[in-house]
């Protein structure tokens, strides 16, 4: 440790202290070439040693799962080699400081790695298991009359649009109104206080939306209300917060030049917002819309709570229960037929469904604001 | 827009269309504001009547609890244990995945990386149910037996294991990964938001980057981090679906992590009941779901309270 030059310190005990003293008598452009190039230098691992260290882990993880160890016991013992190796060959030659850099930069990379893990099971899981179920039968029938195979999700994927697109139609005034009224009308304490409750609201637990759309109608139509309204008035809850954060965010972003150059021309404020303001900001505020309506697609829990499940399918929002996607996947799971498999593979199937939808969602959301989005730098 | 009559000044007049357009607008943010405050009211209406139902209505609606408070404590501590889970897991892990998308990736992989991580936020939270059930609950198994073997002197470990892997730990870590998307996002936008200039100044003095991290970022995004960890305590606490599935739960107290008998949670226990239920047994569960509002209510409003501050204290 000791021993250690920090970058362009004078304390080492190598050469370059000794060749710096004897040179002391030579002029200024000799100094600077020679014995600093040296003393900047301080000793580091040849670019190969980690590819090197690397490929012996490696070796390491091989033998031991040819030895009948398991995969991730494997893995796990060929990391922690490369590891400790990388940092104990660094200790020795580079130093402790160096030595914890590389460790933390290893430590960082592998959080990552690990965080992604996770993503790419679930997503092989779901298409292995859940692309193969799915059909034209499987998309064209309910399940009606349906016990053991067969059926399908025609009655769920009917409500989870129709109450998706009612829920859409309630969030999407309201929160765009909203953002505008908090980037171009509000000054002061009402204006604070929405930005900061929408912020709170984000943190709404979906449940106690459901909850809360089921106590709302419940005092209307008496208790144990199921009805897709209800189910639309609960991701509507969950929905305007994200379509008001977006919005604002959107909006913000509309230079100030554009809307002082409408006023110049007498064009009144609110033509302003609806003519120049909006249609500038259009891109991003459809991306930020396609992007809440894919978080609230998937939700499940308030709408297992005030839609309910159904076998049939069911039109009506504003009459008895319906089904949706996720509750399907909930229910085949959690109440299956006979024989149980052929539940479990529906649940898998509708799963691939929704993830595709909630996938392609997300998807056109990034194409609309890559390829509409005006250019905000000329 | 000055109130100044139209008679006295070379003002833009006020228009229908803007007085209509300015009371819209307002209306909009106003509906929010009530449709919060409605969301307490609604509740605590339908809560009531559990508040007050006898004792004979109440043992009917909730066997085997004495009292509503009783009832509820225990559903707050399983709540309370499996967000812990949660947050222990994955704040560290978020905290590093930020840190390699905003200081360590090379910047043309920053935004693409970026992006995987929000797929994680995009999935919906029945699809990791049903992986946390037939995916990660089976290999769970064999590292919960030789947790009970060798550590089992803890009293986190000291099972008997469960043998189909639906522990509370499971369910911690499917919530973790639920958790990881948002406390990630909030962490990257924090550490981005480190002054360059500070961190040029570390590397010129000759530190290394996990020493420009370490006394640079660290200390600049402290707060940020503190509420990236309460906001996804906020959504592990209300999280429903993923425990829902993944917990086999038999409502106790117990600290054990990886026994097959497991406390339950508030939203789980909600979906799992809600649908059969009927009578008082509804109203108490609204009435829990209140507790869980208020609760991620508090702790939601902290964590933006200090984001706030932050941001005021950076104005200045």
């Amino acid at each position: 440790m000791t021993d250690q030059t920090t970058p362009g310190g004078p304390a080492s005990p190598e050469g370059p202290i000794q060749s710096s003293a004897a040179d002391l008598q030579l002029d200024h452009d000799d100094l600077a070439m020679m014995p600093f190039e040296e003393q900047l230098h301080s000793p580091r691992l040849p670019r190969q040693v980690p590819v090197w260290l690397g490929a012996a882990a490696l070796v390491v993880g091989a033998g031991l799962l040819s030895i009948g160890a398991g995969i991730a016991l494997s893995i796990v013992a060929a990391w922690l080699t490369f590891a400790l190796s990388l940092s104990i060959v660094s200790r020795i030659r580079e130093g402790a400081r160096k030595s914890k850099d590389r460790l933390a930069t290893l430590l960082v990379t592998t959080a990552f790695v690990v965080a992604l893990l996770p993503l790419v099971a679930l997503l092989w899981q779901v298409f292995s298991k859940g692309a193969p179920v799915v059909d034209s039968t499987f998309l064209t029938s309910s399940m009606r009359n349906v016990v053991g195979e067969g059926g399908g999700i025609y009655h769920a994927l009917w409500g989870t649009v129709l109450v998706t697109a009612m829920a859409t139609v309630m969030s999407v005034p309201i929160g765009l109104l909203t953002a505008i009224y908090l980037v171009e009308y509000s000054n002061g304490r009402l204006g604070r206080a929405i930005t900061f409750l929408v912020d709170v609201m984000t943190g709404i637990p979906s449940i106690v939306a459901g909850l809360f759309a089921y106590a709302l109608f419940a005092i209307f139509f008496g208790p144990g209300v199921r009805m897709g309204f209800g189910g639309a008035v609960a991701l509507s809850v969950l929905m305007i917060p994200l379509v008001v954060r977006s919005g604002e965010e959107m909006l913000k972003l509309v230079p100030h030049d554009l809307r002082e150059a409408s006023y110049a021309l007498g064009v009144p404020k609110w033509r302003t917002i609806s003519k120049v303001v909006m249609p500038t900001a259009l891109a991003g505020i459809v991306t930020g819309i396609t992007i809440a309506i894919a978080r609230v697609i998937g939700e499940t829990a308030p709408l297992l709570i005030i839609c309910g499940a159904t076998d049939s399918t069911n039109f009506n929002l504003f009459s008895g229960r319906m089904m949706t996607l996720p509750v399907y996947i909930f229910n085949q799971y959690k109440n299956p037929g006979i024989p149980a498999s052929a539940s479990v593979d529906r649940a898998w199937g509708a799963a691939f469904v929704l993830t595709v939808i909630v996938m392609a969602l997300s998807l056109v959301a990034r194409l609309v604001s890559h390829y509409f989005s005006p250019k905000t730098r000329a | 827009m000055t109130t100044q009559t139209q008679a006295d000044a070379p003002h833009a007049p006020r228009r229908a269309g803007d007085r209509l357009f300015k009371g819209l607008t307002t209306a909009a943010g106003i509906v929010i504001l009530v449709t919060l405050a409605g969301v307490g009211v609604f509740l605590t209406v339908e809560a009531i009547p559990a508040l007050t139902a006898s004792h004979d209505d109440l043992l009917e609606a909730i066997p085997g609890s004495a009292t509503l408070a009783g009832y509820t404590a225990r559903l707050v501590f399983g709540t309370a244990l499996a967000a812990a889970l949660a947050l222990l897991i994955a704040m560290p892990l978020s905290i590093g995945v930020a840190l390699f998308i905003s200081h360590y990736a090379p910047r043309r992989l920053a935004w693409p990386l970026g992006y995987l991580i929000d797929l994680l936020a995009a999935i919906p939270s029945v699809v990791y149910g049903l992986w946390g059930i037939f995916f990660l609950a089976p290999r769970m198994t064999p590292i919960y037996a030789w947790l009970e073997d060798h550590l089992g002197f803890l009293p986190f470990f000291k099972g008997p294991a469960s043998v189909t892997g639906r522990t509370i730990l499971t369910a911690g870590i499917v919530l973790a990964i639920m958790v990881l998307p948002i406390a990630t996002s909030l962490c990257r936008e924090v550490f981005l938001q480190t002054p360059r200039l500070n961190e040029e100044a570390a590397l010129a003095l000759g530190a290394t980057r996990w020493e420009t991290v370490r006394l640079v970022v660290f200390p600049y995004a402290r707060s940020g981090i503190v509420s990236a960890g309460m906001l996804g305590l906020g959504r592990a606490l209300g999280e429903t679906m993923a425990v829902a599935l993944v917990l086999s739960v038999s409502n106790v107290v117990s600290f054990n992590l990886i026994s097959s008998v497991n406390p339950n949670t508030i939203a789980a226990n909600i979906a799992l009941k809600f649908p059969e239920s009927s009578g008082v047994a509804v109203n108490v569960l609204i009435a829990t779901g209140l507790v869980l509002f208020v609760i991620t209510f508090l702790i939601n409003f902290a964590a933006r309270a200090i984001v706030g501050r932050r941001d005021v204290a950076e104005a200045r």
